[in-house]
């Protein structure tokens, strides 16, 4: 059960690097327009 | 007068040399049109970023200062096809914005830590029956607490903020008991934990609370996308002044960029955008959109205007006023106040459930513990068990119950044409049984129109059109778009105050009074035939024809107006407009109930008497003298055409041509009470099936957690239903 002293942390700062990135994501405008990133997704311009 | 078009109002100066536009754009709505305004502009020189936002319908330029006039990328637009026009954020749907990242920020933290919570408590209740011991028991959940009441901390800042409002104003709201669920909740946990004891519920407060916030974000995306929406139309209409800069020189400047004191020039043909008086000149005005009256008045110095008042033959100079000086003006503004300030505390859906549930709940928490003592339970126990009973009776269901409806309802309506300004309308729109139409731009198009266009020789009609594109009064405007005219005579002359002539070949064409065109006893038939109409004359040599020019009725209004009688809505015409005039229109429109040349204070105090008799009145108008009235009125609604005052009063806008809209807005809002309703009762189901469970104290928190995303997505589903409504389409 040692073990769980390594995991345990490590699963939590997975979540955590997985919050920052959604934190900076958003603060990076990422949600301003959700419609347009879906088509800029599969537009061959750039 | 050479007029140059000025934008720099909307600029904004980013430093190291760049600058920034925002346009509004219509007719944005696919990828290709992106691609294609992105290539299309970036292609100007200096241009250094243009980005589309197709949720917005905007596009945002950086450029490098200098050589690039802003009105380039208008005309650039319009090249494209695309009809542009800049606009500033304004501070409501900037606050909307940040509120909206706001929460995002919140159900961020919220679902993060519902999940390593759960990471954290599946273990223990496997392990519960099994071979766990103790120690790693009270190490997991003091892991999940360590999780869990930081996150709850910041993510129940919207709960928290808004009971404690409520509370402070000696009102419950739902977030009370929310509130006082998710703190109990926590704190019980901690202690249970301090005793190492079995249960410790820190995974349903977060949870709850990640539930709690769903409803909320999509409730603020519906109104940060009516607010962006509403914002583009108003940019778009695109009102600008032409100002003095010199004793001879104009500008054209938006609105916004116009001040007290200013002067501006209205050409005949021209809407006025800003209130103000005659200075020099001397015309017509046709103030309908402030009245309802469709009669001309005549302008000359000292007499006031007002925004959306249409100059009709002669060009004037108007000094723009500060505050509303007018007497007309004050006697509304007034009106309004009082109007607003009498709007009865609408009691919402949410707001009563709360008022009932809050105390049945607490009251049955509080019984629980005491029936646990008197039978001789410890404390302890009774207290964990009275907590279990607040904690499985949160109203995550009843939470989400409404505001998912309302998105889902929304967005049924925004797509059928409807923009809703305030969230409860929705309920207040549903209930309604008595709709008061205003004629004038409302039941009427705001446009003039000929409406004996059939009785008229087609090659006569396009020649009267083009003809007509020669002359900027709005009678000769109604004809040419009649008509469909797009190219004007060749040495057309516009006789000021008569009309336009023309010759074609040796013949004369002429357009215009019937005076003009030798056409008075012709004229006179016609124009006592239809009081309404304004009679426009044309001659081709001794060939006379009329054309009577007036506002059409919208095009479905006579068929709405039966569908509203058939859902049990009765139906009446309020106008401020002459008796002849509202009377035809109710003939025509088969409305027994009219009445005409009525003031402001009248349709206010015939609302008040219909409320009094218990009726729930839906206003629609567009006046600016109907906005007190809907202010006054159980629920309200203007056309996108409306004058500023009455659209901002308006509990919904409709946009477009057909009347169509507001049925449909009824139809969507009737469907969306039915299933308002449907959830609150499946909520209360909910509860009276594990309410008994928790006062008996087996509630587990694995059976907490099952209920309450179990009835929360029961609920969310039940709302997609607000999409389907049989709705009649012209």
């Amino acid at each position: 059960m040692e073990v769980l002293v390594i995991l345990v942390p490590l699963a939590l700062g997975l979540g955590l690097a997985g919050l920052l990135a959604f934190l900076w994501s958003l603060k990076n405008g990422q949600y301003e327009d959700l419609d347009g990133a879906a088509w800029r997704a599969i537009s061959d311009d750039d | 007068m050479q007029t140059t078009r000025d934008f720099s109002h909307y600029v904004k100066d980013l430093g190291a040399g760049l600058n920034h536009i925002d346009l509004a754009v219509e007719g944005v709505s696919c990828a290709g049109c992106m691609s294609k305004i992105e290539r299309g502009l970036s292609a100007l020189p200096d241009v250094t970023m243009a980005r589309v936002n197709l949720t917005d319908r905007r596009v945002a330029l950086e450029w490098k200062q200098g050589m690039l006039d802003p009105a380039r990328f208008i005309d650039r637009l319009a090249e494209l096809g695309y009809k542009a026009y800049p606009f500033e954020t304004e501070s409501a749907e900037a606050r909307e914005a940040e509120q909206s990242r706001f929460l995002l920020r919140c159900l961020g933290v919220a679902a993060f830590a519902t999940m390593n919570v759960m990471m954290l408590s599946i273990p223990v209740w496997s392990g519960n029956g099994s071979d766990m011991l103790p120690e790693q028991r009270d190490f997991f959940h003091w892991l999940s607490a360590l999780v869990a009441l930081p996150a709850a901390a910041y993510a129940g800042q919207p709960f928290f903020r808004s009971a404690l409002r409520a509370l402070s104003t000696r009102n419950v709201n739902m977030d009370v008991p929310i509130s006082i669920g998710v703190t109990l909740a926590l704190g019980m946990s901690v202690v249970e934990t301090i005793n190492h004891a079995e249960h410790a519920y820190f995974d349903a407060a977060i949870m709850l609370l990640t539930f709690l916030l769903v409803g909320r974000v999509l409730d603020q995306n519906m109104r940060r996308r009516t607010r962006a929406v509403a914002g583009n139309l108003a940019a778009l209409k695109a009102e600008t002044a032409t100002k003095f800069v010199g004793p001879d020189e104009v500008s054209q400047v938006p609105v916004a960029a116009i001040h007290a004191g200013d002067i501006v020039l209205l050409r005949p043909g021209e809407r006025c955008a800003v209130d103000g008086t005659v200075i020099e000149g001397r015309s017509e005005i046709d103030q309908s959109l402030i009245t309802g009256e469709t009669l001309y008045v005549p302008a000359e110095q000292g007499t006031p205007v007002y925004a959306g008042s249409l100059n009709i033959s002669g060009t004037l100079r108007v000094k723009v006023s500060a505050a509303s000086e007018g007497t007309l003006l004050s006697e509304i503004s007034r009106l309004l106040d009082n109007a607003l300030q009498a709007r009865s505390r609408y009691m919402r859906l949410a707001d009563r459930a709360s008022r009932l549930y809050a105390p049945v709940v607490h009251a049955t928490a509080l019984l629980t513990v005491i029936g646990w003592v008197l039978m001789g339970a410890s404390w302890h126990d009774a207290i964990v068990t009275g907590v279990a009973v607040l904690i499985i009776t949160c109203p995550c269901a009843l939470g989400l119950a409404i505001p998912t409806v309302q998105t889902v309802a929304s967005g049924a309506m925004f797509s059928s044409g409807v923009l809703l300004n305030a969230g409860d309308a929705i309920e207040r729109l549903a209930e309604a049984d008595r709709i008061i139409f205003d004629k004038t731009g409302t039941l009427t198009l705001p446009e003039l129109e000929v409406v004996n266009a059939a009785e008229i020789p087609a090659e006569i009609f396009a020649l009267a059109g083009r003809l007509a594109l020669s002359s900027h009064h709005p009678l000769a405007a109604a004809v040419a778009e009649s008509a469909r005219a797009k190219s004007p005579l060749l040495g057309a002359i516009e006789e000021p105050g008569q009309g336009v002539r023309a010759r074609l070949g040796d013949v004369e064409l002429r357009l215009g009074r019937p005076s003009f065109c030798g056409a008075e006893q012709l004229a006179m038939p016609t124009a006592n035939l239809d009081p309404e109409a304004s009679v426009v004359a044309f001659s081709r040599g001794d060939d006379k024809y009329l054309f009577s020019v007036r506002q059409a009725l919208r095009p479905d209004a006579e068929a709405i107006m039966a569908a509203l009688k058939d859902r049990g809505i009765a139906v009446e015409i309020l106008s401020g407009d002459r008796e002849p005039a509202v009377a035809a229109a109710a003939r025509a429109l088969g409305v027994a109930e009219w009445r005409a040349g009525v003031t402001p204070a009248e349709k206010i105090a015939r609302i008040e008497e219909l409320k009094h008799r218990g009726d729930k009145v839906m206003m629609v108008g567009d006046g600016m003298n109907d906005a007190p009235s809907l202010a006054a009125a159980h629920v309200s609604m203007s056309p996108i055409s409306a004058a500023h005052l009455s659209q901002a009063t308006a509990d919904l806008v409709f946009l477009g041509r057909p009347l169509a809209p507001v049925l449909a807005a009824i139809d969507y809002a009737r469907k969306a009470l039915q299933l308002m309703r449907q959830n609150l009762w499946l909520a209360v189901g909910y509860n009276v099936l594990a309410v008994p469970l928790a006062i008996s104290g087996m509630v587990t928190p694995l059976i907490a957690a099952a209920a309450m995303s179990g009835s929360s997505i029961l609920v969310m589903v039940n709302a997609l239903r607000a999409r389907s409504v049989a709705v009649r389409r012209s």
